[in-house]
């Protein structure tokens, strides 16, 4: 179990491993992302009282559901940074911040389009909704951060201390639809407590959900494979790899 | 599937032009973070590979 945490450590050995994970992970990703798209999109029949517009919770509450879980991943990654000085740890926070934006920005703009059919307006200043732009602003904050620093060491401590403040907007995200008054419908689906979204439509909800938690993890993979090899860009095995000796050239 | 016809699901009763351009929007984006990072990983190996050839040109 230890010798893992510590084989996590080795830019190679998690070169390597990312790039066998992703050679299975990303055709089941895609293929699982096929099928919950047709499935939700063509084959569920409309709500009752939203009618067709429905269909775009397909796309939307998966998307919050992973802007929040990466949010939950770059924090933790930047808390090991800070604590532990793990590289990897640095590598994993810096790959989460461009995932999680982007699923932030799909959640804001599907949450705008589906707003238009269903309350007449594209955007409300409400508690959800300006929870998750500033959720957006935090992702792009980490981002920018990054770049303004030339020193890595101090840009690596900025981001994991702005990553961990920014941790208090997530249960404001969550709760904010139960403590104040809102455009936004409160949850559908509950952990505790029965779901109020009829079964037909929650199974390709929760097969989306998977297959963008999925996604999530290939770009994450991706992306930290990207910053091993920038990093890493002057050490023989790297070398190795871009003159086509070693193992597999990143084919993943 | 549930609609009787392509213009059907394509009109979806009038929702149609929300609900196709929410899922285009999102084809996009997921499609713009799963390529990216592959075209810098083939970008770094192709800039490395220059940098490796020179060093061996000029050794």
């Amino acid at each position: 179990m230890w010798s893992f945490f510590h084989k996590l450590g080795s830019p190679p050995w998690l070169y390597q491993l990312s790039g066998t994970i992703l050679r299975w992970l990303l055709p089941i990703t895609l293929a699982a992302l096929a099928v919950g798209l047709t499935w939700g999109l063509l084959f569920t029949a409309p709500d009752f009282r939203q009618g067709n517009s429905y269909r775009i919770i397909y796309i939307h509450v998966p998307a919050a559901v992973v802007a929040l879980a990466g949010y939950y991943v770059m924090a933790i990654a930047g808390a090991v940074s800070l604590i532990w000085k793990m590289k990897m740890a640095d590598i994993a926070m810096k790959a989460c911040a461009p995932v999680g934006a982007a699923f932030t920005f799909i959640a804001l703009l599907t949450g705008a389009i589906w707003g238009k059919p269903t309350w007449g307006t594209w955007w409300v200043w409400d508690a959800r909704i300006t929870s998750m732009l500033v959720l957006l602003f935090l992702y792009l904050g980490v981002i920018a951060l990054y770049e303004a620093f030339d020193n890595k060491e101090a840009a690596s401590k900025a981001c994991a201390v702005l990553s961990l403040v920014g941790m208090v907007n997530i249960p404001i995200i969550y709760k904010s639809v139960d403590w104040w008054y809102s455009l936004h419908q409160p949850a559908s689906i509950k952990f505790t407590g029965e779901s109020t979204i009829d079964a037909s439509m929650l199974y390709p909800l929760f097969l989306m959900i998977v297959s963008f938690y999925a996604v999530f993890a290939c770009c994450l993979l991706m992306n930290m494979r990207v910053e091993i090899l920038q990093r890493e860009a002057k050490t023989g095995w790297v070398k190795k790899l871009a003159s086509g000796a070693g193992f597999n050239k990143g084919r993943g | 599937m549930y609609f009787e016809s392509l213009s059907a699901a394509l009109h979806m009763d009038g929702h149609g032009v929300f609900v196709w351009s929410a899922y285009l929007a999102t084809t996009l984006v997921v499609a713009a973070v799963l390529v990216v990072p592959k075209r810098r990983e083939k970008l770094f190996f192709r800039q490395l590979q220059g940098v490796l050839k020179r060093q061996g040109e000029d050794s």
